[in-house]
């Protein structure tokens, strides 16, 4: 590493060959917020799946801590272009969130303590591709980047994996999110660069 | 829309250009906005902005609740006001 390192706000690096078109690579963690930090009291933090038929599943904190966690190890790409690799997490996979629930939807609107929210297609969510992430790099995950937990969905761009998540609600539409509904790409593919609408 | 509706006479976008480059050429920042959610009013100088993020997230320092976002890409802006009931812009 150099003795000066880019920022937020550095000099871009050249991408290289690991990164997504027009990343550059960032060694710390900006944090980025639409709003208020929300601090929500563990005796009262939930997490909840609502069906496309208003079936609710419920986890409390207690509930999430007693499933069966992963540790991936992921790179992460925010749509301000820094991208960060080979980041380590804890966190229960949406897999075995979702393996009692019973839907025919297709799409997933999440839902933040704090009101922001964002959209994907409810396969995204599966197959080892998304978690309700707690720890990060070997600590509890701070509030300022989400904790006590947050959505990780790191194949697409980070505003997607919604921080401070509460809940994920399953629709047969694709309903736009906060940043989607204000110019932001539907989907966000890094790879693609769908950072914008009609990308 | 419903088959006997009788528009009237009425004009297209177009006619908007000229009122609203009136409006959007001064510093909108001394126009006065009433919050949707809590009905504050106030300045929207006075209001929260959150510049940290994919785009501009404005609050109201009342109840927080978002009162205006904009997004800037590279060959638009976004401005969503639906978190303001109206802007009063002195004139």
């Amino acid at each position: 590493m150099g003795i000066v390192t880019p920022g937020f706000r550095g000099r871009p690096r050249p991408s290289g060959p690991e990164l997504p078109p027009g990343q550059y690579l960032t060694e710390d963690f900006p944090v980025l917020s639409a709003g208020p930090t929300p601090r929500v009291p563990m005796d009262r933090w939930e997490f909840v799946i609502t069906t496309e038929t208003s079936r609710e599943h419920r986890w409390s904190w207690t509930d999430l801590m007693a499933l069966p966690s992963d540790t991936p190890t992921v790179d992460i790409h925010c749509v301000t272009k820094w991208s960060k690799l080979g980041t380590t997490w804890q966190g229960v996979s949406l897999d075995t969130l979702m393996s009692d629930v019973d839907t025919a939807a297709d799409y997933a609107l999440v839902h933040s303590y704090g009101g922001y929210t964002t959209n994907l297609p409810l396969s995204d969510l599966l197959d080892g591709r998304a978690w309700v992430a707690y720890r990060f790099d070997g600590d509890d995950l701070h509030p300022e980047h989400g904790g006590p937990a947050r959505l990780l969905v790191p194949h697409l761009y980070f505003w997607k994996s919604a921080k401070w998540v509460r809940g994920i609600q399953l629709r047969f539409d694709d309903e736009p999110g906060f940043w989607e509904s204000a110019g932001y790409h539907d989907y966000g593919d890094p790879w693609r660069e769908q950072r914008y609408q009609g990308d | 829309m419903p088959e006997q509706l009788d528009l009237g006479p009425h004009l297209d976008g177009n006619a908007l250009a000229g009122p609203l480059r009136e409006i959007f050429a001064v510093d909108v920042t001394a126009a006065t906005s009433r919050c949707a959610a809590c009905g504050q009013a106030g300045a929207l100088a006075g209001l929260h902005v959150y510049a940290s993020a994919p785009g501009m997230v404005a609050r109201c320092p009342s109840c927080e609740e978002v009162v205006l976002r904009m997004v800037r890409t590279p060959d638009a802006a976004w401005l969503d006001l639906r978190g303001a009931v109206a802007l009063r812009i002195p004139m």
